[in-house]
């Protein structure tokens, strides 16, 4: 067993394959981030990330997969999921072990799994694109704060673009500590300082009417509601509780 | 005081319209070309009731004041309650300022009938023109046609509206004279027959001129109260199927009679909402639809009722036992989505993996396949198969025995089955 540590990046992760086959090894474990065990007779290679290498593996990869398969598995990296990397090396491996192309080759278990990442990074997406609740600014900038299961920020960006392409906007990860900016033009990457001023509190200024429109909406969910059909169970499946303290009409 | 005012109107008029159950907002692809606000795409539900309901637009009615006395509709005229009336400005501020904190997909606009049918429809499509034109409001918009409205004016809401709607309400017309004499189902089915083919013109000249303007792409649907009115589901679900295929409605909606009335004609007060009824008769909507059902396969006059233990699917296959056990690789698509136990998505996707191999149990359970209910239906590459000559019976026993209440219990309308 040999211990592969290498940076978290997707480049960093198609390094770590291009030397299991250099190396020839056949069993191993992906780490991200720096070594601190020092447990002695533990094979451990710090895989350095490297371009070049990682490039002749994306090529090779680009000749097995389709471009929508490609996609799949850098999103799959991209959610940050803990010990999954080795299901996705085994995946790639497997990918370049066959002749054909095995995308929907589901009896597989590695293709299975994949599968299930993106439908778990999916449905986060989704949930995102649902619940965020922006709050306007006195700038006239609209605010939301998320806190995602996984790091799906990246993938939501080009959703909002295109529908609130006439409004400033700002989404906010918590967890990970960055955001998205759109300008009225692009997108940029940011991380605000909370240093000196809360999260919930960048928002020092709403603007007016903001108060006005959450009490609508909050309204306007009760009086959807048909008490003779009540099902917590469903609500619940529905709308996990973690969600709940960002979603304006559970506040 | 104003805000007080508005908040007490959208609690009325949004109570008013939450019978109304369809929620969709889907079907659309308005894009947002101009840089303007919003686009209708696959339809996001961006919260969810307290009864588990997707809730995806804003859903409210123009005005609950109504000349009409329909028996089973809280608005009607004789109904002791308090009514309100939203200006066009007011509708058209809501909406703008919900869609930018992304609370909602758009508009679903509705109305009593005041004055009378002319007068309401002008009034609703003056909030839909607003919108377009004024906020350069791409989100989804869709109007209530109100049954007897001039071709004028539902030819401008479809320029204007994603979807509309005439809702059947009482899905026989017996049933509808009993409970709402005054209406009349030639003007609900008029405009729907004006809309059809107004829909089928627009598409060709779109198709020949790409600068046509879009005319309700996402069609018409409509709704039937079930429980108000004594019709069986062979009866609701031939008339469901009669207006997909004569209207070519994108979607009927089965809504269960919530009793919020007295009177003589309906069910009493405290009467439970038939919810699995309604939820059966949506599986078996999505079995015409998408699994290649055909109506008379679901209901017939010797089975004019689904059953309410279980669900259409299975229910048929145990009528069909002789169709059974199928090869889970060799089969038709369309014979694997007939197995119970197994969804349009595990259906898919057995038919591709088995290209790669023969699939096993394991497999089928990794793909999705609910095995202790498929189980009884197929074989696959394992020898270990149902083998007892089970009956009808028998296997709906073990298969009740082994699903929890789920299947007895309250189900829902937005469902995720099979
Ligand atoms: S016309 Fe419509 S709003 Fe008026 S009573 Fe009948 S169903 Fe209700």
């Amino acid at each position: 067993m040999t211990t592969l540590v290498y940076d978290g990046t997707f480049e960093g992760l198609l390094t770590c394959v291009f030397e299991i086959y250099e190396r020839k090894l056949l069993h191993v474990k992906i780490q991200k981030g720096e070594w601190l065990s020092k447990a002695l007779f533990e094979e451990v290679i710090q895989v350095i990330t490297d371009e070049k290498r990682a490039g002749r593996v994306l090529q090779g990869l680009q000749e097995k997969l389709s471009a929508g398969g490609m996609q799949r598995l850098y999103a799959a990296h991209l959610a940050g999921m803990d010990d999954e990397d080795i299901m996705l090396i085994g995946y790639i491996r497997y990918v370049f072990d066959s002749k054909k192309n095995v995308e929907e080759d589901y009896g597989n278990k590695y293709v299975l799994r994949l599968a299930e990442i993106i439908r778990m990074v999916r449905r986060e997406k989704h949930r995102m694109e649902a619940f965020i609740r922006f709050q306007k600014l006195q700038d006239g900038i609209f605010y939301a704060a998320i806190e995602p299961d996984f790091n799906v920020l990246p993938l939501v960006g080009k959703h909002f673009k295109n529908r609130y392409a006439d409004q400033k906007w700002i989404i906010y990860d918590m967890r990970r500590n960055y955001g998205l900016y759109y300008d009225l033009h692009h997108i940029e990457y940011i991380t605000l300082d909370f240093a000196t001023s809360r999260p919930d509190n960048v928002i020092s200024s709403y603007t007016e009417d903001e108060g006005l429109y959450q009490n609508l909406w909050k309204n306007y969910f009760k009086s959807v509601n048909i008490p003779a059909r009540k099902n917590t169970k469903l609500h619940m499946r529905h709308v996990p509780k973690r969600y709940w303290k960002f979603l304006t009409e559970k506040i | 005081m104003i805000e007080e005012r508005i908040i007490e109107k959208l609690n009325i008029l949004a109570d008013a319209a939450k019978y109304d159950v369809s929620c969709s907002s889907s079907g659309s692809k308005r894009k947002n070309e101009n840089k303007g606000l919003g686009n209708a795409s696959n339809g996001i539900c961006h919260t969810y009731t307290e009864d588990g309901r997707c809730v995806s637009l804003l859903k409210i009615l123009l005005t609950n004041h109504c000349i009409f006395d329909c028996a089973y509709c809280v608005s009607r005229s004789s109904n002791d309650i308090k009514r309100a009336a939203f200006t066009v400005q007011e509708v058209v501020d809501i909406t703008i300022n919900f869609y930018r904190r992304n609370y909602i997909e758009g508009l679903f606009l509705s109305s009593g009938i005041f004055k009378d049918a002319d007068f309401t429809m002008e009034r609703l499509v003056r909030v839909a023109k607003k919108l377009r034109t004024e906020h350069k409001f791409n989100g989804y918009i869709h109007l209530k046609s109100i049954p007897g409205a001039s071709d004028e004016l539902m030819r401008e809401a479809g320029l204007y509206a994603d979807r509309l709607s005439v809702n059947l309400e009482i899905p026989t017309e017996a049933g509808l004279k009993l409970l709402a004499p005054e209406k009349n189902r030639k003007d609900m089915i008029q405009p729907m027959g004006f809309l059809k083919n107004e829909i089928i013109l627009r598409k060709e000249e779109k198709a020949l001129f790409k600068k046509a303007p879009i005319f309700a792409p996402a069609g018409q649907s409509t709704q039937m109260i079930v429980g108000a009115t004594p019709e069986t589901d062979v009866q609701v679900l031939q008339t469901a199927n009669h207006f997909y295929k004569n209207f070519n409605l994108k979607r009927v909606y089965y809504s269960g009679y919530v009793p919020v009335l007295s009177d003589k004609r309906l069910p009493a007060l405290h009467t439970s909402v038939p919810m699995v009824r309604e939820n059966r008769l949506y599986q078996a909507d999505w079995l015409m639809r998408f699994y290649g059902f055909k109506v008379n396969e679901i209901v017939n006059d010797t089975n004019p009722h689904l059953d309410l233990d279980i669900d259409p699917k299975l229910s048929w296959s145990l009528r069909n036992l002789e169709v059974f056990p199928i090869d889970i690789n060799k089969a038709d698509l369309q014979l694997i989505l007939r197995v119970p136990g197994i969804g349009l998505q595990s259906a898919h996707k057995i038919v591709s993996a088995r290209q790669f191999g023969k699939l096993n149990w394991d497999q089928l359970k990794k793909i999705g396949v609910a095995l202790n209910r498929a189980k009884y239906f197929i074989t696959c590459n394992s020898s270990r198969f149902e083998r007892r000559d089970l009956t009808a019976t028998n296997i709906k026993q073990f298969i009740l025995s082994q699903s929890h209440s789920k299947f007895l219990k309250n189900a829902t309308t937005q469902l995720n089955l099979f």
